[in-house]
């Protein structure tokens, strides 16, 4: 069984609307949505939920305020500043370590389990599909990403099927590193902007430092045609490949309000092109 | 005042509004939040004149004392510390410096060292006081480069926070503290759904905030109806146009190549603080 992931680096160049296209060219995938703090690919791919589970992340603190004796040994001891003055708990500081509980003279201080968010098993058109909600302001999204990801080895294995395509974070921190640990390959969708060439020196850097392949794919290469130029360059020099160049097309926008993929709603060229890229992508991966 | 720029979904233009804005003001503080990709001195190109290291605190056994009894590695919340029969592993990476393995250890066999995991950097240009702040390459820990750069924080100042793309940690950690933000979308169905959820993390933080509509005319109507129908203010909508596009590729700031945008700009911050004195 084989793992895809698509990042960026840079958010928006694409990676979203590239892995629900890939989707109904894949014959026997299971897709994962790993960007969980702003997931987007269930608007596509549409699954209808199978499973929900809860996702515990960060452990919090929580103060009997009629046995806390306001010592004042947690507010001290709190690396994260997550207790206040008057030994409140600041919730969003709070990462859960149990220092507070530990030092605590008068076991005022108790630590629990938070539900964070959700991860879910669904079935799509295109196949079965592991993502999650991560609530609002939660941390420990490298977690979920995680537990998205065993989810979807657990279907794959299951269902027999022989590649995860991961819809990845943008970013280089911790989400990305826990979407690209151990997968076969990265695709990285760029875009021949400054910003985005800028992004993706530094992705392609994440790609090397933890061994996984990288090959690249240009996105609206046409919107500055020396900017591409300048990435192909940097890519030949690096011995990245370039999998695809695909034109800017506001198709995919159309698409992506009629709630379908840009393969299933046009046969363009931009489709195409597109059609063209996975059968590379997919060469290059079972090889 | 505080002006935090932040968006949900990558891409939607935060560097965009962020680095317009803070270029159309006079002596205005930027900061790029966006420590894991910085782009914002593409397009304010200061000249950076001094850098700071981060580092954070990770553990250091003293073999000599450890007796391998295991306590510090059950204690770490992050998985930080492996104890194996005669020695101990520290994933460095991993370590979020809350100090419980050195309180825990009854041998006293932990100290602390300093461990390098990014920078921030200053300078100036067109009279903005620039920061950003760069995560090193394969470090997971966006959090501690964000405070660095937090620090430099002049509250005498007019401050333009340019914030990383998500909803969890970096960008609360980014945003808090702000008296405004700017959430920046597009008007497509992934611009709608993660607008809702960066709107659900403002108010969460009992910030006020108004909305940017960039690309307008590229999808449909639905942003705007939902900022309707929640009273949200729209500050600006940017239309879809090639030059502004080509501009922003070369990495040019459009109120550079106009007056109009330049004023613009200028209006939305006056918006701003007339909401914030409200």
């Amino acid at each position: 069984m084989k793992q895809l992931t698509v990042i960026s680096g840079k958010g928006g160049t694409g990676k979203t609307s590239l892995t629900a296209a890939f989707a109904s060219l894949t014959k026997n995938a299971v897709f994962a949505d790993c960007d969980v703090d702003a997931a987007d690919l269930h608007l596509i791919l549409k699954p209808e939920i199978k499973k929900t589970m809860n996702f515990y992340g960060l452990k919090i603190a929580s103060i009997n305020k009629n046995v806390c004796t306001i010592c004042m040994k947690c507010y001290e001891y709190c690396k994260y500043n997550a207790i206040d003055k008057d030994i409140n708990i600041i919730k969003e500081s709070c990462e859960g370590c149990g220092v507070c509980e530990y030092i605590c003279p008068v076991d005022a201080i108790q630590m629990s389990d938070r539900v964070s968010g959700f991860s879910y098993i669904s079935e799509t058109r295109f196949g079965p599909m592991a993502h999650a909600l991560l609530n609002t302001a939660e941390e420990a999204s490298g977690k979920l990403v995680t537990m998205v990801r065993n989810n979807a080895k657990k279907l794959a294995k299951e269902k027999k099927k022989d590649l995860i395509l991961i819809d990845g974070p943008p970013g280089i921190g911790c989400p990305v590193i826990s979407s690209i640990s151990g997968v076969d390959l990265v695709l990285i969708v760029t875009e021949p902007t400054l910003s985005a060439i800028h992004d993706l020196e530094r992705i392609l850097g994440v790609a090397h430092f933890f061994q996984v392949p990288a090959i690249v794919c240009i996105n609206k290469y046409d919107i500055n045609l020396d900017n591409t130029k300048k990435i192909e360059h940097y890519c030949k020099t690096n011995c990245v490949d370039i999998v695809g160049k695909l034109p800017y097309d506001n198709v995919v926008t159309e698409a992506m309000i009629h709630e379908k993929n840009v393969v299933e709603y046009s046969n363009g060229a931009l489709s195409k092109t597109l059609i063209d890229t996975w059968d590379k992508i997919q060469r290059r991966l079972f090889a | 005042m505080k002006i935090a720029v932040a968006s949900g979904k990558g891409g939607t233009g935060k560097t965009t509004v962020a680095t317009n804005l803070a270029l159309s003001l006079e002596d205005a503080q930027f900061f790029d939040c966006d420590v894991e990709e910085p782009n914002a001195n593409i397009f304010i190109q200061a000249k950076i004149k001094e850098t700071e290291k981060v580092t954070i605190k990770i553990p250091v056994i003293d073999i000599t004392k450890c007796n391998y009894c295991g306590k510090c590695s059950e204690f770490c919340a992050f998985n930080a510390l492996a104890v194996v029969k005669s020695n101990v592993l520290i994933f460095p990476e991993l370590c979020h410096s809350c100090g419980g393995c050195e309180l825990i250890c009854s041998k006293d066999a932990i100290s602390w060292c300093e461990r390098v995991i990014g920078k921030v950097e200053h300078g100036y240009a067109n009279g903005i006081d620039f920061y950003h702040g760069l995560l090193n390459i394969g470090e997971m820990q966006a959090i501690p480069v964000i405070k660095a750069l937090k620090k430099k924080i002049n509250k005498k100042k007019t401050v333009i926070i340019d914030v990383p793309p998500g909803t969890s940690c970096p960008v609360i950690e980014s945003i808090s503290g702000s008296d405004y933000c700017i959430l920046v979308t597009e008007p497509t169905p992934f611009g709608l759904y993660d607008l809702k959820l960066a709107v659900g993390v403002v108010k969460h933080l009992f910030m006020p905030f108004g909305v940017v509509i960039n690309r307008d005319g590229i999808g449909d109507r639905r942003v705007e109806s939902y900022c309707q129908k929640e009273n949200i203010s729209v500050l600006l909508k940017i239309p879809e146009r090639k030059k502004i596009a080509h501009l922003y590729s070369n990495g040019i700031a459009i109120v550079n190549k106009s007056n109009e945008w330049r004023n613009m700009f200028a209006q939305v911050f006056d918006k701003i603080q007339d909401e914030v004195k409200r």
